[in-house]
């Protein structure tokens, strides 16, 4: 990156133009375990991009006093600290959400996105831009969260943020009701991997440049 | 004789059922990134066999006598420094794991080359220690969890490898070339993988 970026492209450009679960493969790891609701997968999006925004400010404050030997193990444990208090943010105040993401919020810790940006952005970057960049990576794989896990949950189970949209087909006192089939594969892992698969193909046709060379 | 039986079912639930590559998305950025050819997906699956098979049992061990409520080593309820320690324990293994190949076996050290020190931010090795925890096994059981996970891990890995490599000669729409249709094939493991778990 060698012109400067203003804010605004700090913080869009990632969400669409250069993805980091489409384009960069980053952070997939923990994005598609926490995404069969939508509700754990706003959570989850908020939490990566806390600790993103935060982890790399931390980082960029004190680039220039790291040495570069033992760099990684200091970056590691800041966005160690980082997700700790979001850990025990969520064990104070949202107890049931926590129970639900369960391992998940940990990982956030070898989330690539966080290590790959506090690497490869905040070390080069200022404090201010590295926040932005921050903000905007998390909100690139919020993004990506937010679309599988609306569409995991409206199809898999008829309902968004738990509130029903399109009605179970149940049987209610002798009379049918409601019309609609929940597909069970959206409730399970591989449909994740589809629904990631052919976002990743629409975002390449509308940027054709994206596509690998095989 | 039937804590063996309860052990070995614990391995196949690990290594089959409970994948920490296609049930859990575990290890998803490696698993992705670096499938491209068998023997380097083989290379890096032994290691992190190798390297869950000592993480695992050694944070459950931290856990068990350090963090733990009223712990018999401190008698503080420490659980919250547990993701800090368990990185810490991990990068730890890690390089004494780097240092010691480098010493005595160089050939295996050479063959492994970068895929060492990226394990220590492989999700699947602090996904294992978590879910030891959660799961409060002891001892023996996060041995055997610990190896089952990572074998199981290593054989997702080898067979997308062999499946990128066959798909080559295929004729994929443009669009979805090389990472969207990896996803998708993926998906489709983890469809067989599903089979394990009887449903």
């Amino acid at each position: 990156m060698s012109k400067k970026q203003s804010a605004s492209q700090l913080i869009l450009d990632p969400v669409f133009k250069n993805n980091p679960i489409a384009l960069q493969i980053l952070g997939i790891c923990s994005a598609l375990a926490v995404t069969t609701k939508l509700s754990t997968s706003i959570t989850m999006a908020i939490a990566v991009t806390l600790v993103t925004a935060f982890s790399s400010a931390a980082i960029a404050s004190i680039r220039n006093y790291i040495p570069s030997s033992i760099r990684m193990i200091v970056q590691m444990t800041i966005i160690a600290s980082m997700v700790m208090v979001v850990d025990q943010i969520l064990q104070a105040y949202a107890f049931k959400l926590s129970k639900e993401l369960s391992v998940f919020v940990g990982l956030i810790i070898t989330n690539c996105i966080v290590m790959g940006r506090a690497e490869g952005f905040a070390m080069k970057n200022s404090t201010y831009d590295s926040f932005l960049d921050g903000i905007g990576n998390g909100l690139g794989y919020g993004f990506i969260l937010l679309v599988v896990g609306f569409f995991r949950e409206l199809f898999g189970s008829g309902t968004v943020l738990g509130i029903t949209v399109l009605r179970k087909l149940e049987r209610v006192d002798g009379v049918w009701q409601g019309w609609y089939e929940p597909n069970g594969l959206m409730l399970l892992s591989p449909s994740a991997f589809f629904i990631i698969g052919i976002i990743i193909w629409i975002i390449r046709t509308r940027y054709p440049e994206q596509v690998e060379k095989a | 004789m039937e804590e063996i039986w309860e052990l070995f079912r614990l391995f196949l639930r690990s290594a089959f059922v409970e994948n920490l590559a296609l049930a859990y998305f575990l290890g998803m950025c490696t698993f992705l990134a670096v499938s491209k050819n068998v023997k380097t997906a083989l290379g890096l699956g032994i290691a992190v066999i190798a390297v869950q098979a000592i993480t695992v049992p050694v944070n459950q061990l931290i856990f068990d006598l350090v963090l733990k409520e009223n712990a018999p080593l401190l008698q503080a309820d420490l659980k919250f420094l547990g993701l800090i320690c368990y990185i810490g324990v991990i990068a730890a293994i890690v390089q004494i794991l780097e240092m010691l190949l480098d010493r005595f076996f160089p050939a295996l050290y050479n063959a492994l080359g970068i895929f060492l020190p990226l394990i220590t931010v492989n999700c699947a090795i602090l996904g294992g220690t978590l879910f030891m925890v959660e799961r409060e096994y002891n001892f023996s059981q996060s041995v055997v969890y610990g190896v089952g996970s990572g074998f199981g891990w290593a054989i997702a890995i080898v067979a997308l490898a062999g499946i990128r490599e066959k798909m080559r000669y295929s004729d994929v729409p443009i669009g979805l070339r090389g990472l969207g249709i990896t996803f998708i094939t993926v998906g489709l493991m983890a469809l067989g993988f599903l089979a394990f778990s009887g449903v």
